[in-house]
Formats: structure tokens, C-alpha cells, sequence
């Protein structure tokens, strides 16, 4: 497969996600610049995190209106693979891919450890290879991570299982329900605050990240070969 | 037009508004009758002020800095450039400096500490280096008061604040508090780069009719005579100095890094030179790049990109706003460079131009403003051998009977001592850097030395920043040995081989001879450790008048060291891995208690005579270590420093949630002590025989570490049962208690 890593002005972990493509499940990745009109000959989109455009005015916000947001909206309706970590989530949110919203973590502090993530819903394209209710050692690393959203939009990620992970025992920044990733409705959509990329060699610390990015070359390239 | 309010060349002279800038008057009188032979106008006076401060000149350390070894096969570049430059095989070379941004911190402490970062990252990337860490290196006063918790949280906001937004890992470096830095908290930063030997840069501008460009941020009227202001002293009266401070924009620094880096990597055929805008901004960046060429220098003002209108030559010259540099091109290319920035959204404009007489000419408004020999400005500032003399404390410190603790209950000392800020764990600050961006840091904040892979290799850089300023306060030269030998100690405790040093030299005003004395007498000191490690000294800066109302701070040379570690294999930790693993304490352990933690903690100061300590076996020491290390016989390595062996066992077992049985012949207040050249290593029983081969007498094996969170530690006297993790809550909630307390 074939993933474009995008590169908005201020993305700083867009290195961290090209190794986890490239080193990690060996598959393609090429930056492309948020200035791009075309993701032509892409199988997949990720957006890395970072402080694009400074995080000057609220994180995502001003990237959200990017030259290249609309194909990356395109592949969203296409049903390709879409994950956005951290700024990444922040932006697929400003954009309305996801929905809810990311504010300051509640102590108001950047925060950056290792946290400890569970896997609620392993039947998604991007988690098959954990097991259910899995505990994942994942390095967080955000000022912006708080997910909240109305209790309607709650209900209804509920409902259709889009809670993908969640903080499994200290939550770090106040988010609701412990929410640390959501999928769109689709499937296709994935948006989490903590840093798979930065979970692929043991001797960074953990390498739990790794099976997400298997499972998405997994299945995505599956039902590709279906189609 | 604003220009015509300047005062007059003879205003400047009968009215001494030189002064006022920090000009002497023989240095007024060098400068118009033995360099201009006629007055220099306002713009020239203020060009001069700057270049010729303490900062810009270290006209009054420089016979200080000539004592440093700066030599070396491993050593690409010494000090001179934006960075220093160490081989480290394969092609490939470590960048790395540290600066001081003390004075800015005091006064405006988020965007003092923010623009420090921002300044040292933008001296690696002008040496076409690709930043890959920061380190911190922090003094505050007492936490017992709001001004000083206000000043640790905003320096932390801010160091975080630029350091994640730009995306490269603060990695390590320390925090230490005593009293003398109430009134000025010390602020040091530290960046190490990466970089292809065919990569390197210099920061000239030559080459009749090359090009000169500026890119970045546009010019404005922040921080004009940051750099004079970095070398005058605070006084109560004078709080009002607030226009001298910079705004950082780490977003812009961001782009601008990274236009920098592929003009360096894909354009290296059009460029000439390049050079960061820091302190004295324009008029420093320029000079240094014309003189270091022997060229001239023509610059055209009204071309400056300016964020604010009316600007004078001298605001734009003297302007310290962040996020810009000064680069030389090859006449033709200015094209190819502006087609670069702009896809960065930057600007690249060309404003000058090489010359070949070394004069320095400004324009502005079709006027020639400044019309100056270059090398005056930027190399012939005075030399200063300023009178030393030894303070009377030292004479009697050493008639004071050494200090005897006093301690009724061993076990309590302990859970104090953990708890002074200085030992206390730091994990609340340094959880606010990101420590872990661009996936190389194998060893983040907390350990000794952090480690960053250098991928693509088996190898690895540990780095680490070091001074324990008492030491040097009860005896300068023998403390500044001891902070080269500390940060080698994390170094090679980290599994590194210590390869060179850059330094931030935080003194007090130099003009007092004690304090002159101070700064001659530790530069003896670091100068032998750095001859005997074989670790030169190549960059660093100087921070000077670092006094409040008079008082000084302790002497504290910042000790910032890189090493390399030549296998991946080699990267080790300072706490125990295994239950069953024998301990054992390298070096000897006496009675030192003058100038330790524990002292400090019982009368409140610091006071007599420096124990004894020898370079030559902390280097016998360390090489033991080292080797033993390399031979995969060591599961944990810490260095031994504040608050002694209790300290490092206790530290030892909180990581991985172990615990120790050990034995110790000694009295138990000398778990206190903190001897040097100590080491605390664990070891699996198969390889206990070969460590006790390597070392001979130098190692004792004490105990093992134990699976239950209990340290039983029996000495001469007592036997103790320590509740570890009670002593480890104590440790990591010392400093958000103390942050949290109502002064």
C-alpha cells in the first residue's frame, strides 16, 4: 500500500508516522504538502501530529481549510484508510470527518508520558490484530486532548461502537468517557490523541503500536483485493 | 522623520550618552580617536555599544575562555562558530552548544526561556545541522515564595511551550535551587544536532559582490539592547527593563528550520554562509560574517523586512527580534533562494552586498548612516585582565571544623533529604516536555544521561548538564573539575564514551575581583578535567553580572556534555532490572559533608572546606565503568552525586518497583556523603566475579536487589527497613507540594 503522509506547516511528527510505514509494517509512505490538490495514486491518508499553523488559534482550525483537506475528505466518502494522531485527530475533527471536540487537557499543562490504553473495539479496520479489551503501553503527548462531545453524539458513538480506545487507568486529560480515539461511522475515519507511530521498537519503549498500523495494511489491503 | 531627534555626535560625547549604552569612556575615546578618528554618530555609537558588550565581545573572559583545551582528533569545529562540531565516525558528526538566557528570564520568564530554546536551536541549524534534542539546565531560589514559583513555571511553560510547538525533544538536563538564585534564576539551554560531515556550514559572507539576504520574521523594536542588558546588573530600582525582552514565535522558527535545512542540503552550490540573528541581532550577525571573511560589507536598510513603521537604522540594527538569519549567496541565486522561503511562506530578501574593504556601511533612506572598519566592531573590542582576588571566605571556610550531621533518626534524614527540591524528582516538569518526538529518544528525562539512537546505526548520543555550583562556592577550582567529572560520570554511567563539552559560564559581576576570581580560578579546574577526560571544551557562552542588589550567585559553569555510544547494546540505566542482581558501590565512600545536600538541609548553608577529590581516579574510575559496561557485565549504572549513596540506592530501586537488601560498613550517616567519584551498579549474579576483576578494590559488593518495594539497608550502627514506595510518593511529590503550598 501506498500512504500519504501530509505535511501541514507546523506538523512535527510526520517523520515519526513515515518510519512507522516504512520501518514498521514495510509498506510505501511519501510526505505530500498541505498545498496539494491531488492524492492520485495514494491507497491511504495519514495526518501527523504536531502544532500546524502554530496551534495559534485553536489546534486544527486554520489547517482544517487546507488545499488538501478536500481530498482528504474525498478519500473519507471513498472509504479509504483516513488516521489522524493527535493534531492530526484535532484537524479530522476541525473538519467534521469525526465528530466532537479536542480542548486544553484539564490541568492546562502539555503533557507527554506513556500511558496505559484499552482496546474497546477490536472489530474495527484498525485494531483486528489487538485483542478485545487489550492494554496497550502508548506514549501520549498534547496540551489539546480533552475529547468532549454533547450527550446525544455520546449516545450515539456508543450506539455504533466508535469508541475505538480509551484511557485505560489515568486518564491524562480530562476527556469524557476516558476517550482516547474514535471512528467514524464508516469505519474508515480513525482519530486518537496518543501516538501509535511512537510505539513501534521495544527499545523506544513499547512496540504495542505496531498491530494498529498491521491491522490497516491488513484490511484495507483485503478489501481492496475484494473489490 | 524621526531620524533628525537623534542626538548629535557631540551631544553623544558632551552628554557621555555612551555610557548609558555601557561604554567606558576610554572605550568612547578608542573608538573615535584610534579607530574613526572623528565622534561616531548615534547610529555607530549604538553599533559599537552592542558588539563591544560583554555578550557579543567577552571582552572580559576571554583571557578566561584561552585557558579551555579546545583541541582534539575527534574535534571538527571549536568554539567560533554558531556550534561546536565533533566526528563521530561514518561520516557523520555531533553539533551541540548551550547558551544562557538568565537576565530575560528574570524579568519576562516564558518568553525569556522560550526565546532561549528558540536561540540555541537556530545556532545548530545555521551549522547545517539537524537539531535532534534540547536539554535544560535550571537554577531557581528556595520555593518558598510566590515570586520564585511563579519563575519555575513560567521558565518550564515557556521552555515546553517553544520546544513541543517546533518538534524536537527535551530530553534531560537539571534543576537545582539555593537561595543566590532568588534574584536571578539561571535559564540554560542546550541543543545537540546531527549533520553529514559534508554538510557543515560556516557563517561568512565573501566573495566580492555575493549577496546578502535576510529570511525569517520581519524586524521589529523587541528586545533592542538585549545583548548590553544581558551584561549590567539588576537592581531593585531598575525593574523597569521590560522593553529589552524578545517575543518567540517556535512556529515560525519551525519553517524558517526547515527552509534552512534544505537551502544547506539541495543548494549548497549558491551558498556561501549563514548565520543566525541572535544576540545584537543584525549588526552582529553581519559584522561576524564580514570580519570572519576578512570582507566588507554593504547593507541597504530601507530593504529590511520591518514589522512596524519609522524604524531607525539604529532600532533595526540593534532589533533582537527572533526567528531570522543572515545568509550569503552567490550573486545570480537570489532567486532560487526566494522560490525556496516562499514555499515555507517566508520571506527572503536580498539587502546587501560583499564587498572587499572591510568597511561596514549601512544605507538608509539613500544617507550613509555607520561607515565602519568591520573588524573593529566584530574583533577588536578591549581586552580585559581584570583584577582578581581571592574572597575572604575561603581562608575562612578553611578554618571551620568540618561539618559533623546531626542526625537522631536515619530513616527520617532520608525522606527529607528526598524531598528538597534539589533531589526531588522532577517527573511534573519534565512530563510537560515532549521528550519523545521524532522516535530516536531511548532514554528520556530521569536517568543520568538521555540517549538518543542515531537511526539507521547502531549508535547513540547520551547527553547530559551538570554543575553542582556549591562545590564551587566553597572551592572553585576544585568544583569546576568536579562538574566536568559529574556530567562525565552520567555519561558514562549511560553507556557512553564522553566525546567533548560546551558550557554556559553564570558568574557574578566581574568587575569585582572575588568574583573575577571565581571565574579564573573554576576554569582552572574545568580546563585540567577537560585535558584529563579528554572532553574539550567546543562552544559555550558567558553570563556575567548574574547579581542582585550586590549579591552574587554562586559560581555555576554549566557543564553540557555529549558522548557516543558505539553500540545500542551498550545504552544503560540508572535503576536495577532484577530481583537477585548483586549491588555494588564503585569508589570510596568518607566522611564529605561540607557543601552536600545534607548540609544544607541541617544549617540551612553551605560552609568549609571542599573535600578532597583527584581527576586522575575519577578517569581510572570511569574507564573501569565503562569497560565493564561494554562488556554487558552491568544491568544499571547510577552516578552518585546529591544526598550520597541513601539517595542513589533509593533512586535506584524506584523504577522498575524493586527493593534491596544491603550492607554497609560505615557509620549510617555516611550514606549522606557524597564522595565522588562514586558509582552505584547492579549486576546478575554470573557476571558478579568479572565486575569484582574489572574493579579489584574499587568495587564493594553491598547486597542484592530484592522483588518486595523494602530497602534494608544495615550499616554500622542500625539496621533500617525502608518503605520504598513511601519514600518514592515522598520524592515525586515534593515539588507540586511545594509549587501547590501558600508561601
Amino acid at each position: 500500500m501506498r500512504f500519504a503522509v501530509i505535511q501541514f506547516p507546523g506538523s512535527n511528527c510526520d517523520v515519526d508516522l513515515l518510519h512507522a510505514i516504512r520501518d514498521g509494517v514495510g509498506e510505501e509512505a511519501e510526505y505530500v504538502p498541505h498545498t496539494a490538490e491531488s492524492l492520485d495514486g495514494f491507497d491511504g491518508v495519514l495526518l501527523p501530529g504536531g502544532f500546524s499553523y502554530g496551534d495559534y488559534l485553536r489546534s486544527g482550525a486554520i489547517s482544517r481549510f487546507s488545499n488538501v483537506m478536500s481530498e482528504v475528505t474525498r478519500f473519507a466518502e471513498e472509504g479509504k484508510p483516513v488516521f489522524g494522531t493527535c493534531n492530526g485527530f484535532q484537524i479530522l475533527v476541525e473538519a467534521g470527518l469525526l465528530p466532537g471536540a479536542l480542548q486544553r487537557n484539564e490541568n492546562l499543562h502539555f503533557i507527554c508520558k506513556t500511558v496505559e490504553l484499552e482496546v474497546v473495539n477490536n472489530q474495527t479496520r484498525f485494531t483486528t490484530e489487538y485483542n478485545d479489551r487489550e492494554l496497550l503501553t502508548i506514549p501520549v503527548a498534547h496540551g489539546e486532548g480533552n475529547y468532549y462531545c454533547d450527550e446525544e453524539t455520546l449516545a450515539e458513538l456508543k450506539a455504533n461502537d466508535q469508541i475505538v480506545f480509551t484511557y485505560a487507568s489515568d486518564n491524562p486529560n480530562g476527556s469524557v468517557e476516558n476517550i482516547a480515539g474514535i471512528i467514524n461511522r464508516q469505519g474508515n475515519v480513525l482519530g486518537m490523541m496518543p501516538h501509535p507511530e511512537r510505539a513501534i521498537e521495544d527499545i523506544l519503549g513499547s512496540s504495542d503500536g505496531l498491530r494498529f498500523f498491521e491491522s490497516m495494511v491488513k484490511n484495507f489491503v483485503k478489501e481492496t483485493a475484494e473489490v | 522623520m524621526k531620524i533628525l531627534h537623534e542626538p548629535t555626535a557631540e551631544q553623544i560625547r558632551d552628554q557621555k550618552i555612551y555610557a548609558q549604552w555601557g561604554l567606558t569612556d576610554e572605550e568612547y575615546r578608542m573608538i573615535s580617536e584610534d579607530i574613526l578618528k572623528r565622534l561616531p554618530n548615534y547610529t555607530e555609537t549604538g553599533l559599537f555599544s552592542v558588539m563591544w558588550s560583554e555578550h557579543c565581545s567577552y571582552k572580559n573572559s576571554k583571557p578566561v575562555l584561552r585557558k579551555f583545551p579546545t583541541e582534539g582528533p575527534q574535534v571538527l569545529q571549536g568554539p567560533g562558530e554558531g556550534a561546536g562540531i565533533v566526528d563521530i565516525g561514518d561520516g557523520q558528526a555531533v553539533v551541540f552548544k548551550a547558551e544562557s538566557h538568565n537576565h530575560p528570564s528574570a524579568v519576562e520568564p516564558y518568553e525569556g526561556a522560550a526565546t532561549g530554546v528558540g536561540g540555541i536551536i537556530r545556532d545548530i541549524f545555521s551549522m547545517g545541522a539537524r537539531p535532534i534534542a534540547m536539554l535544560d539546565s535550571l537554577r531557581f531560589g528556595e520555593l518558598d515564595n510566590e515570586r520564585t514559583k511563579y519563575l519555575l513555571e513560567e521558565v518550564v511553560a515557556g521552555i515546553g511551550g517553544y520546544g513541543n510547538c517546533i518538534g524536537i525533544p527535551t530530553v534531560g538536563g537539571e534543576i537545582a535551587f539555593d537561595p543566590v538564585y532568588r534574584g536571578n534564576p539561571l535559564v540554560n539551554a542546550m541543543c545537540v544536532g546531527l549533520i553529514d560531515h559534508e554538510d557543515i556550514q560556516k557563517g561568512q559572507a565573501k566573495g566580492i559582490g555575493n549577496t546578502i539576504m535576510y529570511v525569517g520574521a520581519k524586524t521589529g523594536r523587541d528586545g533592542i539592547h538585549g545583548a548590553t542588558f544581558a551584561s549590567e546588573e539588576f537592581s531593585d530600582e531598575e525593574e523597569a527593563e521590560r522593553s529589552a525582552v524578545q517575543v518567540g514565535d517556535p512556529f515560525m522558527e519551525k519553517l524558517l528550520m526547515e527552509a534552512c535545512l534544505e537551502l544547506i542540503q539541495d543548494h549548497s552550490d549558491i551558498l556561501v554562509g549563514i548565520q543566525d540573528m541572535g544576540a545584537a541581532g543584525l549588526v552582529s550577525s553581519s559584522s561576524e560574517m564580514a570580519s570572519k571573511a576578512g570582507s566588507g560589507l554593504i547593507l541597504n536598510l530601507d530593504d529590511v523586512p520591518q514589522r512596524e513603521s519609522g524604524m531607525t537604522p539604529y532600532e533595526m540594527m540593534l532589533s533582537e527580534s527572533q526567528e531570522r538569519m543572515l545568509i550569503c549567496v552567490t550573486k545570480g541565486a537570489e532567486d532560487r533562494v526566494k522560490d525556496l522561503f516562499s514555499r515555507y511562506e517566508l520571506d527572503a530578501v536580498t539587502i546587501g552586498e560583499v564587498t572587499g574593504d572591510g568597511q561596514y556601511r549601512l544605507y538608509h533612506e539613500g544617507r550613509l548612516v555607520a561607515d565602519l572598519p568591520v573588524d573593529a566592531l566584530a574583533e577588536e573590542a578591549p581586552v580585559y585582565h581584570k583584577p582578581y582576588t581571592e574572597p575572604e571566605r575561603i581562608q575562612a571556610f578553611k578554618k571551620l571544623d568540618a561539618f559533623i550531621p546531626d542526625i537522631a533518626d536515619t530513616e527520617e534524614t532520608l525522606k527529607q533529604l528526598m524531598q528538597q527540591p534539589t533531589v526531588a524528582s522532577k517527573k511534573s516538569i519534565f512530563e510537560t516536555y515532549d521528550s519523545m518526538v521524532r522516535t530516536n529518544t531511548v532514554v528520556g528525562p530521569g536517568s543520568d544521561a538521555a540517549v538518543l539512537r542515531i537511526r539507521g546505526t547502531r549508535k547513540a548520543l547520551a547527553m547530559t548538564t551538570d554543575c553542582n555550583a556549591r562545590y564551587l562556592y566553597l572551592d572553585p577550582e576544585k568544583g569546576g573539575q568536579m562538574a566536568v567529572a559529574e556530567a562525565a560520570r552520567n555519561i558514562v554511567a549511560s553507556g557512553g564514551e564522553p566525546l567533548a563539552i560546551t558550557d554556559c559560564l553564570n558568574y557574578g559581576n566581574p568587575d569585582k575581583p572575588e568574583v573575577f576570581w571565581e571565574l579564573w580560578t573554576s576554569a582552572d579546574g574545568i580546563a585540567k578535567a577537560c585535558t584529563t577526560l579528554n572532553t574539550p571544551v567546543i562552544s559555550g557562552n558567558v553570563s556575567l553580572y548574574n547579581e542582585t542588589n550586590g549579591e552574587a550567585i554562586y559560581p555555576t559553569p554549566m557543564i553540557g556534555m555529549v558522548g557516543l555510544v558505539t553500540d545500542l547494546d551498550h545504552v544503560t540505566t540508572s535503576e536495577f532490572k532484577q530481583a537477585g542482581d548483586k549491588i555494588f558501590v564503585i569508589g570510596e565512600t568518607e566522611a564529605d559533608f561540607n557543601g552536600s545536600e545534607l548540609q544544607k538541609m541541617q544549617l540551612g548553608r553551605i560552609e568549609g572546606e571542599l573535600f578532597d577529590f583527584d581527576i586522575d581516579k575519577e578517569k581510572m574510575i570511569q574507564d573501569k565503568v565503562l569497560q565493564a559496561i561494554r562488556e554487558g557485565l552491568v544491568q544499571s549504572a547510577h552516578d552518585c552525586s546529591e544526598g550520597g549513596l541513601a539517595v542513589a540506592l533509593m533512586e535506584s530501586a524506584f523504577g522498575n518497583e524493586l527493593g534491596l537488601s544491603a550492607t554497609l560498613d560505615m557509620p549510617s550517616e555516611w550514606l549522606f556523603s557524597e564522595s565522588p567519584s562514586r558509582f552505584v551498579l547492579s549486576v546478575s549474579p554470573e557476571h558478579a566475579e568479572a565486575v569484582k576483576e574489572v574493579f579489584g578494590q574499587d568495587a564493594v559488593e553491598i547486597g542484592k536487589v530484592k522483588d518486595t518495594r523494602i530497602a534494608e539497608i544495615r550499616t554500622q550502627t542500625e539496621e533500617l527497613t525502608i518503605d520504598v514506595k513511601e519514600v518514592k510518593d515522598l520524592w515525586e511529590g515534593a515539588i507540586p507540594w511545594l509549587l501547590k503550598s501558600k508561601a
